[in-house]
């Protein structure tokens, strides 16, 4: 039903023209007041927190079409930093919301002082879910200046910002925003691996070459197959990453995300060689899933935070508690 | 859509968890003095004993009727058994293959003389079957099957070379897969049949042991020369086996199994790195517990699947070649991070165990389907051919 909803939304105005305009920085304003209209931004939320209550799968399928469309819009941001305010009991975001730890933010004299790095549209936002050790507070965007200007790979804004506020909330952290945030973006993932493949079939069967298209050819259906398996792989390392998050279990959230992180680079690989020379070019919609699938890979604590993470508690677990470790993720 | 969907993974119930709990304890005692080396050999130990325990307890069958000697468990509580087992390094080789497909097949196929007489002492780990598919011409082409069956009254003569049978020397039965009718070239697959076969007392039957490159006896060529079999032993109906060994080799492929054979070697490779923090040992084992994880969680996605009578073999064969990736590909990974000459005789049990999987290794891509046939069906899946 959401699923519908969103879908249909996306298809309407996610289309070349906005990606185009959101490469030049330029923020989505209109769309963004669709999205914020169908309560998206609430969706992570239980009925009692003022959400829909929505289903692990659910709220996986709708993730996953932010990923199938590569909305261009900090969507999940909002949703993932929406859930750990409601549930720290602090206000909503009123906009557009960002998501981050930074540890060595500082509290001086009442107020927040330092430096986040990497915040997707950070310029734009309207408020910012942060953790700071064990506190999460909700800096408004009038906490902070743009400190230096970044970009995705996608070519959209990352901004550097610098935090000068003078704390009015805070409360504990509910969970780590890095797993919120990594788990987020393994839907995304997911489903921009989806689009890849759809259009990877569409491309090698009906590109033909040497008289027949080229998914005829063994060598090119291997390598969809290898496609269609990271694919697999990615969607459920998203469900296995969200269902480590709802019971905070770190070691799950660890295992999905890697697994998705690495997907995402092997699945846009084969994709973009199995277009040839039109899926390197900006002519052909690949790569709008490729840049977004090499921009989330390394998103919400890379691929070493994670796996030292994991691999620091396999090491302990020993050769004995290892395989019992495996079985809890 | 294009992907291919997996549904969500059956729920750890209570009773799932308990059974986990039980069956662990089961296989420490029974498995107390296996070593590390031996633990390596995997779908390749073969101990009637050990299958023997599996049936008393209750563990083989587990999803057959009662009637003939199963538990009417689930398949999500079948999972969890086979799953421990191969985790364990249990030697699985005297069961293995009757508890997967030969059993399933004779439910689906057999008559209830056959269901009878061979089900309760599968069940019971009594009875060992091997596969008699691929032949010295028919390899990933079952299709040009030569072995061939002519019926002479009551019985069936049978002539042919069967060839990679694992465990053919040690087994007491084979389900074989052969030609019974004209089977012209212009439909291969029409005309052929099952047979259950007496690996112990068929006159006509000769099996020559093959070593693989481990020096390992498993494999064998079995050749019948005149074979008499009764026909009371041909498996479904004469004719249709095209249908049944596909659905057997369905059976095959849908196991949970394809990803932990080398299982053994990452917890050698955990124990030989224990205490240290480098970010290499880290890093790179927190990666692999990542693919294992979420190849488990496809693994019982495929079970929630048979659970609910659906076809998962497009499912299945997605898990087998990204398991049979993953299995392959540990020993350079611990090649990697830890320097080690490997040798399977060795007193070292990481040098040892290296040694085996190595050794063993190439065949995880070839047996059950090769790579490449496997990439074949997702493509048809993916609808490119």
């Amino acid at each position: 039903m959401l699923a519908d909803m969103l879908h249909r939304l996306f298809e309407r105005h996610i289309d070349d023209a906005a990606h185009v305009r959101a490469r030049q920085g330029e923020w989505l304003g209109e769309i963004w007041a669709e999205v914020a209209e169908m309560g998206l931004p609430l969706a992570l939320l239980t009925e009692e927190q003022g959400g829909f209550g929505l289903t692990l799968a659910e709220v996986g399928e709708a993730f996953r079409l932010l990923g199938a469309h590569a909305v261009p819009l900090p969507v999940a941001e909002t949703m993932g930093a929406n859930r750990l305010l409601a549930k720290a009991g602090l206000a909503l975001a009123d906009g557009p919301a960002g998501l981050a730890r930074a540890d060595d933010v500082r509290t001086q004299a009442g107020r927040l002082v330092g430096q986040v790095a990497r915040v997707a549209w950070g310029e734009q936002l309207d408020c910012l879910a942060l953790g700071v050790g064990d506190t999460l507070y909700r800096v408004p965007r009038s906490g902070w200046t743009i400190a230096e200007t970044g970009h995705a790979l996608t070519f959209q804004p990352r901004p550097t910002i610098a935090i000068d506020w003078a704390i009015d909330n805070s409360a504990p952290l509910p969970h780590d925003p890095l797993a919120e945030g990594a788990t987020l973006r393994t839907f995304q993932i997911a489903g921009a691996l989806e689009s890849a493949l759809e259009l990877t079939l569409q491309h090698t069967s009906t590109r033909v070459q040497f008289g027949k298209p080229l998914s005829k050819n063994q060598a090119v259906q291997h390598e969809l197959a290898k496609l269609a398996g990271e694919l697999a792989c990615a969607t459920a390392a998203a469900d296995l990453a969200a269902e480590a998050l709802a019971r905070r279990d770190l070691l799950g959230v660890a295992a999905g995300s890697l697994r998705a992180r690495e997907a995402a680079g092997a699945g846009a690989a084969i994709a973009t060689q199995m277009h040839g020379a039109i899926g390197f070019t900006r002519e052909h919609r690949l790569h709008l899933f490729t840049t977004a699938l090499w921009t989330w890979r390394d998103e919400f604590g890379g691929q070493v935070h994670w796996a030292r993470l994991l691999g620091s508690a396999a090491l302990d677990a020993g050769a004995e508690g290892y395989w019992p470790m495996v079985t809890s993720l | 859509m294009s992907a291919i969907p997996f549904p969500a993974p059956p729920v750890d119930s209570d009773a799932v968890l308990a059974l986990r709990t039980e069956f662990r304890a089961f296989l420490d005692r029974e498995l107390k003095d296996r070593t590390p080396r031996q633990r390596s050999d995997n779908w390749y130990g073969f101990d009637r004993s050990f299958s023997r325990a599996m049936g008393q307890a209750g563990y083989l069958g587990m999803t057959w009727s009662k009637q003939y000697g199963g538990h009417e468990r689930s398949a999500y509580e079948r999972y969890v058994i086979v799953e421990e087992t191969l985790a364990a390094g249990a030697p699985v080789g005297a069961h293995w293959i009757a508890d997967r497909q030969s059993g399933p097949s004779i439910i689906k196929y057999g008559t209830e003389e056959q269901k009878a007489l061979f089900l309760p002492r599968i069940a019971a780990g009594e009875l060992a079957f091997c596969i008699g598919m691929s032949e010295p011409d028919s390899g990933s082409d079952l299709a040009a099957t030569r072995t061939r069956a002519i019926r002479d009254g009551d019985n069936y003569r049978i002539t042919g070379t069967k060839l990679w049978t694992s465990f053919a020397h040690e087994a007491d039965w084979v389900i074989l897969f052969c030609r019974t009718g004209s089977g012209g070239p212009a439909d291969r697959q029409a005309g052929t049949s099952q047979f259950l076969v007496d690996l112990k007392n068929t006159p006509g039957l000769t099996i020559r042991p093959i070593i693989d490159l481990a020096g390992q006896h498993h494999f064998n060529e079995m050749h019948f020369e005149d074979a008499i079999v009764p026909a009371n032993m041909l498996l479904g109906t004469e004719g249709q086996g095209w249908e049944q060994v596909m659905s057997e080799l369905a059976f095959e492929r849908s196991g949970p199994e394809r990803f932990l054979s080398s299982i053994e070697l990452l917890y050698q490779l955990i124990a030989v790195l224990q205490g240290q923090t480098s970010d290499a040992a880290q890093i790179t084992l927190g990666r692999v517990t990542a693919r294992l994880a979420v190849l488990r969680r496809l693994s019982r996605s495929v079970t929630a699947m048979l659970q609910d009578k659906q076809d998962a073999s497009l499912q299945a064969t997605i898990v087998k070649d990204v398991g049979a990736l993953f299995e392959q590909g540990l020993p350079d990974i611990a090649r990697e991070l830890f320097d080690c000459e490997p040798d399977p005789q060795s007193a070292s049990a990481y040098a040892s165990v290296l040694g085996n999987i190595v050794l063993n290794a190439p065949s995880w891509s070839l047996r059950g389907g090769t790579r490449e046939i496997l990439r074949g069906i997702i493509a048809r899946g993916l609808g490119t051919r």
